[in-house]
């Protein structure tokens, strides 16, 4: 199936919520709004001809750049996006889905922002999202169990946040 | 698989039992590095199985978004210790794809050459390791005997013998010496005839079908739905693999070469007829079957290597440049999966425009491999834990990155 001809479908299922789509890109991307993030991932995945039930990858990138002399230059303003990638076993297509979220929630820093889980519609997403919390501070809403995966439980801030701080001392080992 | 009141197995099911909370590991012998499960089990039986990962957590994403993509080399080495090779190769082609880098013919099937013997020494620890899980100790000395071999191969051509940083963006960093074909072709002739051994080890052994075959049975929906990949998926009866059905960047690699899926289709294995029947009592997606995949596929493996020297061969010209060690990236992301020898390993690169990554992510199989043991196990004995987390062939260098 074509890339434009996905985008179409979508777009009549779900409307304003599909946000935009980059088909020029390397691997063409769709935006989608983020409280129906877990609405079209239902769809991709139960939809026949379009089948996603593999999930491949969450990825949570930061957009920010602490140096205010650079940040004056960068084309975006600071946010954090959510990339998932999709891939069906039977039809062997692709796709990758995008959200973009607020650095922090209402601008009030060390708000998480959250986001609908998608671990109801796929499992994978269930360790997925535990990382992407864990090391880049994003808050998945209905995740049955959203504590840290790599990081100590009692570890403080996202160490994959571009304003993260490496703390010099964790109960009496030194940082550096 | 639950266990029934009357199952032969539970001799003393009329002894009062409390629920009791067991921690396995971290420094279990069994668990494959430093894995902590913590079961929560009824007399022998195991109703809830938690793994806590993260022990080797090394921030390898974070250092990534301070060093060029050919300095990150070897860190993704360091990933699947088991298989470093098979990680150089996932990160260079996602580089390669970001930069529309085309490669040499000569330097394809090197890395072909070099990836399949990765995996055959990778898939040897495997098979060894899992003996040893199972309390058997030769054929783990067998196996070491013959990854020994692929070590020393691998040393000749880089210098190293565990993370190599061979392949690298752009190519390998050398070409292979001279002669270094002819004793490659040596191995694999005096490779053949040892995996009968091996079958007779393990494959065809009562006690060791005893403790595998239809022990932590799992599902193609199950398998797909939590995302595992490589022979964990293939164990369970669903054909893919990427070497024929991923992208064209990777699938380009095997262009040409004549090579099946293993998977189990109507009942029966692809190739190889001369390699024991499965047993009766094994399911489709048990212990068993995972294992045997993996050993199907060294098979398969040497028939590959074998194809790739060949053409090799005959190949004039560039083995491949590899890329400026501080060479400008173009703004954009690429992603790009490969079938390592654990499964599918999936890189992730975002760029600004810079030498170095704005981000980089590493997407591991073992990590969805693993997050299947707690309903793989519910039900089961204990002792069968380290049997299923065994069938997994996990590597945590790459689960905790």
């Amino acid at each position: 199936m074509s890339g434009t001809g996905l985008v179409d479908q979508l777009k009549a299922k779900f409307g304003d919520r599909i946000l935009g789509a980059k088909l020029d890109a390397i691997d063409p991307w769709i935006d989608v709004a983020p409280e129906s993030i877990a609405d079209v991932a239902a769809f991709l995945k139960t939809a026949p001809g379009l089948e996603f039930h593999y999930l491949n990858c969450i990825t949570a990138v930061d957009y920010f750049e602490p140096d205010p002399k650079k940040a004056a230059k960068t084309p975006w303003r600071p946010h954090i996006e959510v990339v998932y990638h999709l891939s069906s076993v039977t039809r062997k297509h692709s796709l990758v889905l995008k959200v973009s979220l607020p650095r922090w929630r209402g601008d009030v820093e060390g708000e998480l922002p959250v986001l609908p889980t998608v671990s109801g519609v796929w499992r994978t997403a269930d360790w997925h999202e535990r990382e992407v919390y864990d090391l880049s501070g994003v808050r998945f809403e209905g995740h049955p169990d959203l504590r840290r995966i790599l990081c100590p439980e009692d570890w403080a801030g996202h160490p994959l946040r571009k304003d993260y701080v490496m703390p010099l001392e964790y109960h009496g080992m030194r940082g550096r | 698989m639950p266990i029934q009141a009357d199952d032969p197995r539970i001799v003393e099911f009329d002894v009062r039992t409390d629920e009791m909370l067991v921690n396995m590991g971290p420094q279990h012998p069994s668990t494959h590095g430093v894995l902590r499960l913590v079961l929560r089990t009824d007399g022998e039986i195991v109703s809830e199985v938690e793994p806590h990962i993260g022990y080797l957590h090394r921030s390898a994403e974070k250092i990534g978004e301070n060093l060029s993509p050919r300095q990150w080399i070897p860190y993704t080495d360091r990933m699947d210790y088991l298989a470093a090779m098979n990680m150089n190769l996932g990160w260079s082609l996602v580089v390669e794809k970001l930069l529309a880098y085309d490669l040499p013919e000569k330097a394809r099937h090197l890395r072909v050459i070099i990836c399949e013997l990765g995996r055959i020494a990778s898939h040897l620890v495997g098979m060894g390791a899992y003996g040893l899980d199972l309390g058997t100790f030769s054929p783990f000395l067998y196996a070491f005997r013959e990854r020994e071999k692929i070590l020393d191969l691998f040393e000749e051509a880089c210098g190293a013998r565990l993370t190599y940083s061979y392949l690298t963006p752009g190519g390998a960093t050398a070409d292979l010496p001279n002669g270094w074909l002819w004793r490659c072709e040596s191995f694999l002739r005096e490779l053949e005839p040892v995996i009968d051994e091996y079958h007779a080890l393990l494959t065809t052994n009562a006690i060791f079908v005893k403790r595998t075959a239809a022990i932590g049975v799992m599902s193609a929906e199950t398998a797909i739905d939590y995302g595992c990949s490589g022979p964990v998926l293939r164990g369970s009866g669903v054909d893919y693999d990427l070497r024929r059905d991923g992208e064209p960047r990777y699938t380009g690699m095997y262009d040409g070469y004549a090579f099946e899926v293993i998977v189990q289709k109507e009942g029966r294995y692809p190739s190889d007829h001369k390699y024991p029947p499965v047993p009766r009592e094994a399911v489709l997606g048990d212990c068993w079957h995972r294992f045997y995949v993996r050993m199907l596929e060294v098979v398969q493996s040497i028939d590959l290597v074998r194809q790739a020297i060949d053409r090799y061969g005959k190949c004039k010209g560039d083995w491949g440049t590899p890329i400026k060690l501080t060479q400008k990236l173009p703004k954009g992301e690429a992603y790009l999966e490969t079938e390592a020898p654990r499964g599918q390993m999936g890189f992730f690169l975002v760029s600004d425009g810079n030498a170095i990554p704005w981000r980089v992510r590493a997407r591991s199989s073992c990590f969805c491999n693993l997050s299947v043991t707690g309903e793989l196990c519910r039900g089961c004995l204990i002792a069968d834990v380290p049997a299923i987390v065994g069938s997994l062939d996990i590597v945590m260098g790459e689960i905790d990155r």
